[in-house]
């Protein structure tokens, strides 16, 4: 549950919204045919597939919902979406395959 | 305007863009949703969705100030997770470098990671004007921006009515993994991702929740590495 005060978080969301912005606009705002460096266009390339990973392993291996105790439900739903995912190639069939797995183990294991 | 004088490059945007839709509605309602629960109200979930529109980040800030990281950490996370926009204004600097201020600043707003991939493909593929290279790339934000708006909407408006058994609060890993599970094709990518997961677990104690900005470094020069390392044997 987030308690700031309602200025505080149109704070952050301000800050998220105008470095978001400038993100996007660094080289296009640019526009002078400028490119970034070699190195760092090649550590770019590897932000989603690091970042989003680091995020969720937390959520998975101590999930907030159960005190933070690993769970078999929601291991069995994150390994099906990884599964379903990278066989796929469709996120939709991921999502989907995922909740259907947490819901059912849900089911039989309560 | 350049959609007014290329509407059938306009239009084929919007026909390209029109799938997305299947990934923006769930997403936005999701974020929608668990944004009321973590206790935003309608207008800030709103203004979250307008002024930042790139969910990943949204989650990933939302999350963290729920669990009361400090503001800095939150905000930083939020930018890491985004760093990868760069990547996209520097690709699509040749292709629309040219236009006229005021529509690279709305170009770059829109630029969400289906906009990018589907325009950037058009681009390299195609012989196009830089007039019809806009109307192609606005076409595609068509269908997938408003849409972003509209059902964060609706999920901020019926996300308080969700009993807890439906565990919503899994849904957002869930849709993290199905995201990143397709890109995780060949060794850099496989090792960017196994660094990651391994030293976020590792590194969870380490204060202001930066475990995730470490994990997401260390997981990027994994990658980086690995490639090199296949590289030199080829």
């Amino acid at each position: 549950m987030i308690t700031l005060s309602d200025g505080v978080l149109w704070l952050v969301i301000l800050a998220l919204g105008l470095g978001t912005f400038l993100i996007r606009f660094s080289f296009l705002g640019l526009a002078g045919g400028r490119s970034l460096p070699p190195w760092l266009l090649r550590l770019l390339r590897y932000v989603p597939v690091s970042i989003l990973p680091a995020l969720v392993a937390p959520m998975v291996a101590w999930p907030q919902a159960t005190g933070g105790e690993p769970e078999p439900a929601r291991l069995s739903a994150a390994c099906a979406a990884l599964l379903i995912g990278a066989l796929t190639r469709h996120v939709l069939s991921a999502v989907i395959g995922g909740l259907v797995v947490l819901y059912v183990v849900l089911a039989l294991t309560r | 305007m350049s959609i007014r004088r290329h509407p059938e490059e306009y239009w084929r945007g919007v026909r390209d863009g029109a799938p997305f839709v299947l990934v923006v509605c769930p997403f936005a309602l999701l974020f929608g949703v668990v944004a009321t629960e973590s206790g935003l109200d309608l207008t800030q979930t709103m203004g979250m969705s307008v002024l930042v529109i790139a969910g990943a980040a949204q989650f990933a800030t939302l999350q963290l100030l729920a669990e009361q990281a400090p503001l800095v950490v939150a905000v930083l996370t939020g930018l890491a997770v985004n760093l990868r926009m760069a990547m996209y204004s520097a690709s699509l600097t040749p292709h629309l470098g040219a236009a006229p201020l005021g529509a690279r600043a709305l170009a770059a707003y829109f630029m969400v990671d289906q906009v990018y991939a589907m325009s950037i493909q058009r681009f390299v593929t195609a012989e196009l004007t830089l007039g019809e290279k806009l109307a192609y790339y606005f076409g595609v934000v068509t269908p997938v921006c408003p849409l972003w708006y509209l059902c964060s909407w609706v999920g901020a408006v019926v996300g308080g009515r969700i009993p807890p058994e439906f565990a919503l609060d899994f849904a957002v890993p869930i849709t993290f993994i199905a995201m990143v599970a397709p890109m995780l094709r060949g060794i850099p990518n496989l090792a960017a991702a196994v660094v990651a997961v391994g030293v976020a677990l590792v590194a969870r104690s380490l204060p202001y929740n930066l475990g995730l900005l470490v994990a997401g470094g260390a997981g990027m020069c994994a990658g980086v590495l690995a490639e090199r390392l296949r590289g030199e044997d080829a």
